[in-house]
């Protein structure tokens, strides 16, 4: 790995379309280019890559703190809207302890449902992270489970 | 990202102002896309906002705002315009309407995308941005239906021309076309969310059923024995007051009576073995016959399921799940369920002659037994949880061995033993706290039941010896009370462990019940229909495909003719194989439809639509038995010459026949002693023996080398000769007798044409070429096997 400072040698900036527009140091511009986290879960901070929409690797950012604040933050908005992983704060009800069920839960994002296929869509991450995946595929992060109110974790723990 | 409250457009935004607007409009307001009625907020909302003339047509609800907070607000397709309503709720519980209008103006397009499940509508003025929305696919609606709906309203309102009905009535969500007779459209209607009822065990009655009158004689046999062993204590009465007490007090032995009662003690322990033993035998029988059944039935369901459930489990769980869980069920029935049901005939029959000997000694006696049953209900709660989740533990270490002993030579290439002792060491560390868990409560219970008990029995003693004092009941009666309820209280004690057997075998029938009310996701036609003669001509019409939160395929259109060659190219990655497990119907499109001689291939009975189907894989799997069984897989009945036949011309013959058994050699698990090109030389006879009229070839050449795909290809020439043939390779120069080839790209079709057209445009074919002539290998990215990762690290 390059240990050196990174050399920030391209800019990023919206275009009328409203997408994200890559301008190398060559002066060649690519539109519609997106940032990519490559550890979402494990070190999202670290490791962030800009893709064309061909997908293939504009520039590879190692770390996001190296950036200037202003590119940080297009990336950091752009992320955000890609990125849609509500982290979940309290399960307020769920409709049965048999699958498929349906959740009531309090997240970061606001309340929402989310319907619970089966047990094995609950993925113990490390530790005490669980990654839920609904019907509808939308991912759904516990961060802690210890951290949870001790309601939510009863009721969280007929399903572990 | 710039949301609808921009400055640009700000002259669009009006505030609340906009129900001056005519009279309410009293057009019924439809259903939205998936069929589902508007919610009843908003139809007030709505119908204060639209004109006299206006219309509305189709309404998503956006349940995201642009920091992607979950939130509700609508939009909406009128004959005029597009509609947005956005709802804010303040914290003092006033709403707000803020409403965007987008009136329909040349020039105006709406587009997709989508992205880790959330949806994003954009609305473009040419390639100016105006707005973009986004929502879950919770909202369940067909994106793309909607942009059509669009811009058929938009169309229709600047050209003035009315909208053309479709010749068919598609399903408005997903474009299955509808037939006359059909109501809900089968795709959409199939999914249920209803979860399993708690009362899981009474489910297996299903499975019962057959052997009512079997299990109605095990019934009254089990009356009968549980009659029979009550009448010692019974003799035991007269056996004290008029023998033993009498003779104490100095009258001598009436040994007729002593004989008579002897005789009748014997007699009826004889009984209750002879009606215990057939009554066992009988219920036996039949229990094992119901775990049998729920075997089979449940791994016949088994097979029906689609890859997509596959795909989603583990061997190790599904395995699990029709072995050991159904054996479970069985021992239950058999065992616990029987021995429960004697012990409950017995209290009954016990209470009701200790009440008819003495109500008020009975009444004492019978007095813990409530609160017995009320400990046992209550731990019951919790032993099931902890039973369920032993099971979902247990699962999770079977796993490990289920990923580990397959893919050993892996593990063992990269010297990873001591890693993967870890993870099973944790998997079973996690299982021995979640059993600790539960022993904690499990072992207080059968102690406690105990010392109620020896309670019980000092209350009828006490009591007893106080009614003897006062000579209200004899001895004789006390000693039968006390040997009925010792029997009593031991029974309770054995009762209390159905809790958790009972809990084991309902949430073992619980797992195996969620396997058959899992609904193939790929069903059977309700009206299927039968087609004679296929000619192989195949039409996909809008088709899209998710896999998981990932769209595969989007808005794909492609017709084939009868006997056409198409060639699939593109990166891994592009779609193909899902376009071959989208044509065999091992997954069913999400949107759009795919169709065989113009029928839906989902209204075709699936293994008639299969038999039209050979496929040949990039990794030919061979089943466990003889060669000639293997070719002869997809039709049992074939004849040796048949096969022969189909060997030949799958230039399998002559090698075949070098094997010391010919076609009557085993081959192994997977195929084990032959080579690579020989098992697809195999898989190859196997297609053409069914003589399909389609056939799809999955990279079916990808894992061999230079000389064997020569030879495959030799065989591959006879086999697609005259038939509709879809091939996917990656060497682009296998696909040279392709009539057409079709380049895909995210799940896109980017070009067509055959190999010149395609190279005189120039593009993304082109490019793929030409990266292939500069080297044969860079484009073989997909040889991730870990077999063949593993062998190569082995062989070196």
């Amino acid at each position: 790995m390059n240990t050196s400072k990174l050399i920030i040698d391209f800019k990023l900036a919206h275009n009328a379309a409203g997408q994200l527009q890559f301008t190398a140091a060559d002066g060649t511009v690519a539109n519609n280019v997106y940032p990519v986290r490559a550890f979402p879960i494990a070190a999202p901070e670290e490791g962030i890559s800009i893709i064309d929409k061909e997908g293939s690797e504009l520039v590879w950012i190692p770390d996001l703190a190296e950036l200037p604040t202003e590119t940080k933050a297009i990336i950091q908005a752009e992320l955000a809207l890609r990125e849609f992983m509500p982290l979940i704060h309290r399960i307020n009800h769920v409709s049965s302890f048999a699958t498929p069920s349906i959740w009531d839960v309090d997240t970061d994002k606001g309340s929402t449902q989310l319907t619970l296929k089966g047990e094995d869509q609950i993925w113990r991450i490390k530790g005490n992270k669980l990654l839920i995946t609904d019907k509808h595929s939308v991912n759904f992060m516990i961060k802690d489970v210890e951290q949870l109110d001790k309601h939510s974790r009863k009721l969280l723990d007929r399903f572990l | 990202m710039k949301l609808t409250n921009n400055s640009f457009f700000n002259h669009f935004v009006r505030h609340n102002e906009c129900s001056k607007l005519g009279p309410v409009n009293s057009k019924i307001l439809p259903q939205n896309l998936s069929g589902k009625p508007l919610p009843a907020i908003w139809q007030p909302i709505i119908q204060s906002h639209l004109n006299n003339a206006e219309e509305l047509h189709a309404w998503i609800e956006i349940n995201l705002d642009a920091q992607l907070h979950f939130t509700e607000h609508l939009l909406i397709i009128t004959n005029q315009r597009l509609v947005y309503f956005d709802v804010s709720q303040s914290n003092t519980g006033i709403q707000s309407i803020s409403v965007t209008e987008h009136p329909f103006r040349a020039g105006l397009n709406l587009r997709h995308s989508d992205h880790a499940g959330v949806f994003k509508l954009q609305l473009f003025d040419g390639d100016l941005r105006m707005a973009s929305w986004c929502y879950t696919l919770g909202s369940d609606v067909s994106s793309t239906r909607f942009i059509k709906q669009f811009e058929q309203q938009s169309t229709s309102f600047l050209t003035g021309q009315a909208i053309a009905t479709e010749a068919t009535e598609p399903c408005p969500k997903c474009q299955y076309p509808l037939t006359a007779d059909q109501d809900e459209c089968p795709q959409c209607s199939s999914e249920i969310d209803t979860p399993p009822s708690t009362w899981t065990l009474f489910r297996l009655w299903r499975f019962a059923k057959p052997y009512k009158w079997q299990l109605l004689a095990g019934f009254l046999l089990m009356l009968a024995s549980t009659a029979a062993t009550l009448v010692p204590p019974y003799l035991t009465i007269p056996l004290m007051d008029r023998v033993l007490i009498p003779y104490q007090n100095g009258t001598p032995i009436d040994t007729d009576l002593v004989a008579l009662l002897l005789i009748g003690l014997f007699g009826s322990a004889l009984l209750a073995w002879a009606l215990g033993w057939s009554k066992t035998y009988i219920l036996a029988l039949v229990s094992e016959r119901i775990g049998a059944d729920l075997r089979t039935i449940t791994y016949d369901h088994l097979l029906k399921l689609s890859l997509e459930y596959f795909g989603g489990k583990r061997t190790g769980d599904l395995m699990a799940r029709i072995g050991s869980e159904s054996d479970r069920i069985c021992v239950f029935l058999s065992l616990h369920l029987l021995d429960f049901a004697t012990d409950v005939l017995m209290i009954i029959m016990t209470a009701a002659i200790l009440i008819s000997i003495n109500p008020e000694l009975a009444l004492v006696t019978l007095l813990p037994l409530p609160f017995i049953a009320w400990m046992i209900h209550l731990v019951r709660d919790k032993l099931r949880t902890g039973f369920e989740k032993i099971d979902r533990v247990w699962s999770e270490v079977s796993n490990v061995l289920a990923d580990t002993i397959p893919g050993i030579r892996v593990v063992k290439a990269f010297a990873q033993e001591a890693r993967e002792s870890a993870r099973f060491r944790d998997a079973n560390q996690h299982n021995l706290a979640v059993n600790d868990r539960i022993n904690k409560i499990w072992s207080l219970f059968s102690p406690t039941v105990t010392l109620l008990t020896e309670v019980g029995l000092l209350l009828v003693w006490a009591y007893g010896i106080w009614q003897i004092s006062k000579n209200e009941i004899s001895v004789g009666v006390l000693t039968a009370f006390l040997a009925y309820i010792s029997r009593f209280y031991t029974r309770l004690d054995s009762m209390s462990r159905i809790v958790s057997v009972t809990q084991k075998a309902a949430s073992g029938a619980k797992r195996i019940f969620d396997i058959l009310d899992h609904v193939s996701s790929v069903p059977e036609s309700s009206n299927p229909v039968h087609l004679d003669k296929v000619s192989g001509r195949i039409e996909i019409r809008s088709a899209g495909f998710r896999y998981g939160n990932r769209a595969v395929i989007r808005d794909l259109n492609l017709t084939i003719e009868p006997g056409e060659m198409i060639g699939l190219v593109g990166h891994s990655g592009s779609g193909k194989s899902t376009m071959v497990n989208l044509m065999c119907r091992f997954y069913d499109v999400s949107t759009g439809s795919i169709s065989l001689d113009g029928v839906n291939i989902r209204s075709l009975p699936i293994s008639e639509y299969r038999r039209n189907i050979g496929l040949v894989l990039q990794e030919p799997f061979l089943f466990f038995g003889s060669i000639a069984d293997n070719i002869a897989y997809g039709k049992p009945d074939a004849t040796r010459a048949e096969i022969v036949a189909a060997a030949r011309a799958a230039h399998a013959h002559e090698f075949i026949l070098r094997l010391p058994h010919g076609y009557d050699s085993l081959v192994g698990e997977r195929g084990h002693g032959l080579s690579g090109g020989e098992r697809q030389r195999i898989s190859i006879a196997r297609a053409l023996l069914i003589d399909p009229r389609i056939l799809i070839l999955d990279e079916a050449t990808a894992s061999v080398d230079t000389e064997t795909e020569k030879e495959i290809q030799k065989a591959l020439d006879n086999l697609v000769h005259g038939r509709t043939t879809i091939a996917i390779a990656h060497r682009l120069s296998t696909l040279h007798k392709a009539n057409r080839l079709v380049v895909l790209d995210q799940g896109q079709i980017v070009e067509v044409g055959n190999h010149d057209e395609l190279m005189a445009r120039e593009g993304a074919y082109y490019r793929l070429y030409q990266a292939q002539a500069r080297n044969v290998d860079t484009d073989l990215d997909d040889v991730s096997n870990n077999d063949s990762i593993a062998g190569k690290a082995a062989s070196t």
